[in-house]
């Protein structure tokens, strides 16, 4: 660009005389040996693709899509339903983002408009290092602190207040799909609130003085004009926190219960997809039982492409305008 | 000096105004400095805004002009690590007093931006009635005349009366604008103050505004800060020069363009800095 702006004469003054060449040689190579990881990582996610989809084709060819409606996983008939997984999978994520998404917002509204800049960048240090604890450290407190906590603290008054709900019912268990949406809700916090905290932060401060200049106070700028705004945004963090609850695989296993299950309260054991990849690899014995996890993991990962891929579409488009 | 100034001042605008006018000042300022953190914007300012007049301030940029407005309806106080000191009497009342509510004042003093900044997620309809609804009007036949009244006195009514319903945002420029100053009269105010309002539009666009100015005036009391001298000269009745934070020179309009009293201002306005 700026070689064709100087125009000719210019270059050959600025460049010795067979100088150009070699550069632009080693120029090319350069550009060549930058592009291509960028190649590799595409090509890895499309032979992914590619692989699960050849493993999965007897599962595919045998069940049809009523593998995704069917609810009976038999190993020992060699018949498989992967409805539970399903079922576990997107129960355990909504129930993450239900819980973590009203604590993530309210972390992001004070991040960006409340906290004063050094205890802003402090908090948001701290909060995102809750995402770097390892997820087997997180299923560890679930299994020795917060499922004994979630039986013994929040489960009875919940049933004695809400257990006319189906969803409140039954004997109190621990483990089960509630304490696995509040595991996944402290691992969503961190992805939601630094994500909305940016889209917040990117609010011009042209739209909070318009809402002051019209005699709204702090909240009123807040609920009427910084959140609006934000709106985009923030629908694109909360979608990430379900891309990231949706495929976490650890700690969920370890507090769920690993029972393939609908059942219709949140104190019941469920399963979720990547938990049933995790721990059934292993024993899957037959061709057709490797063949059915594999349609599984295929789902997930078509499933978490979408989401992740919408929500950084919302995200950016929220960045940058 | 201060109280010089504003005695040369009152004889200016006394001559310049009918008999029994002179003591109807809307606002009055003394003694008022901004900061930002350790930047002192404005130094010590006195003014006092006739009513139902235009009062246009000029001066280069950086002179705080911009800042010396936004503590007219404290506004300076939303940005972090800004502080104001000094008085700003509205109507004879302290706007600075530690009991007084700087949400009333800010409905009492209305306030339109540089850029027009209609609220993206609103309907033209629902910016104008943001104001009203923030303070607490739900009735729905109040809001549609308040929002036809400020409509057609923003002068917009006519181009946008069969499409309320649509975004504020996918109004041009100007008419972006002149929503921004409906939403803003929606409200009452008895002040609007106006930060270099023209300054992202076209030439067409600008003289609507500033006919718009003009016409206000009939029911309010506008302070204009511009950097377009000629828009100071075309729309103001009294014009006040800043220079570094600093009132300069205060008086009728043709005054300071024809006959200023100060060689700065004299500098200022015939181009040769700024």
């Amino acid at each position: 660009m700026f070689r064709s702006q100087v125009g000719r004469e210019a270059e050959a003054l600025l460049l010795p005389p067979g100088g150009a060449r070699p550069r632009r040689w080693a120029d090319r190579t350069f550009r060549g040996a930058l592009t291509a990881p960028g190649l590799v990582v595409v090509l890895l996610v499309a032979w992914i693709a590619v692989e699960l989809t050849g493993a999965a084709m007897p599962a595919i060819r045998r069940f049809g899509p009523a593998f995704l409606w069917t609810s009976r996983w038999d190993p020992v008939h060699n018949v498989f339903g992967a409805l539970p997984f399903v079922y576990g999978t997107i129960a355990s994520s909504v129930l993450a983002v239900v819980i973590g998404v009203p604590i993530s917002l309210g972390v992001a509204i004070y991040l960006a408009e409340i906290a004063g800049a050094r205890t802003a960048r402090l908090l948001s240090c701290l909060i995102e290092l809750v995402a770097a604890i390892p997820s087997v450290i997180l299923g560890l407190w679930g299994i020795f602190v917060l499922a004994p906590w979630v039986r013994t603290v929040v489960e009875p008054p919940l049933a004695a207040v809400l257990g006319w709900l189906p969803l409140f019912s039954g004997p109190a268990y621990g483990i089960g799909l509630l304490a696995a949406g509040i595991i996944l809700a402290i691992m969503v916090i961190p992805v939601v609130s630094s994500v909305s905290r940016d889209a917040l932060r990117a609010v011009p401060q042209e739209q909070r003085e318009a809402m002051y200049a019209l005699g709204a106070t702090r909240w009123e700028v807040i609920r009427h004009a910084v959140l609006p705004y934000g709106r985009s945004g923030i629908i694109g963090a909360i979608i990430l926190g379900f891309g990231r609850a949706f495929g976490e695989t650890m700690a969920v296993t370890m507090v769920i219960g690993n029972r393939p299950q609908i059942a219709p309260s949140l104190f019941q054991p469920a399963y979720t997809i990547a938990a049933a990849l995790a721990n059934e690899f292993s024993e899957a014995t037959s061709d057709l039982y490797l063949s059915a996890l594999v349609e599984m993991a295929l789902v997930l990962f078509a499933v978490s492409l979408l989401v992740n891929g919408a929500a950084q579409w919302l995200v950016s488009r929220m960045t940058r305008a | 000096m201060t109280t010089l100034r504003n005695q040369a001042l009152s004889d200016a605008l006394a001559r310049a105004e009918p008999a029994g006018s002179v003591g109807a000042w809307r606002l009055r300022v003394e003694r008022l400095h901004a900061y930002f953190g350790r930047v002192h914007a404005v130094r010590g300012l006195s003014i006092a805004i006739a009513a139902h007049r235009i009062t246009a301030i000029i001066g280069p940029s950086g002179c705080g002009k911009s800042t010396f407005l936004r503590c007219l309806n404290r506004m300076h106080e939303v940005v972090p690590g800004a502080r104001v000191e000094g008085r700003v009497y509205l109507d004879g009342e302290d706007i600075y007093a530690p009991y007084v509510d700087p949400v009333t004042i800010r409905r009492r003093v209305g306030m339109v931006f540089q850029r027009p900044a209609p609220f993206p997620t609103m309907s033209i309809y629902d910016n104008v009635a943001a104001g009203l609804r923030l303070a607490g009007v739900r009735d729905r036949r109040r809001l549609d005349e308040a929002v036809e009244r400020s409509l057609r006195q923003a002068a917009l009514w006519d181009e946008v009366k069969d499409a309320l319903g649509k975004p504020g945002t996918s109004l041009s420029g100007g008419q972006q604008q002149r929503l921004c100053i409906a939403r803003a009269l929606a409200v009452g105010p008895e002040v609007l103050l106006m930060d270099e309002p023209a300054s992202a539009l076209d030439p067409a666009s600008t003289s609507k505004i500033e006919e718009l100015a003009r016409t206000l005036r009939e029911t309010l009391t506008i302070v204009i800060v511009t950097h377009n001298m000629q828009q100071a000269a075309r729309v103001s009745d009294n014009t006040a020069f800043m220079l570094a934070g600093e009132l300069v020179e205060y008086g009728p309009t043709p005054q300071i363009f024809t006959r200023p009293g100060d060689h700065r201002t004299e500098d200022y306005v015939t181009g040769r800095f700024g």
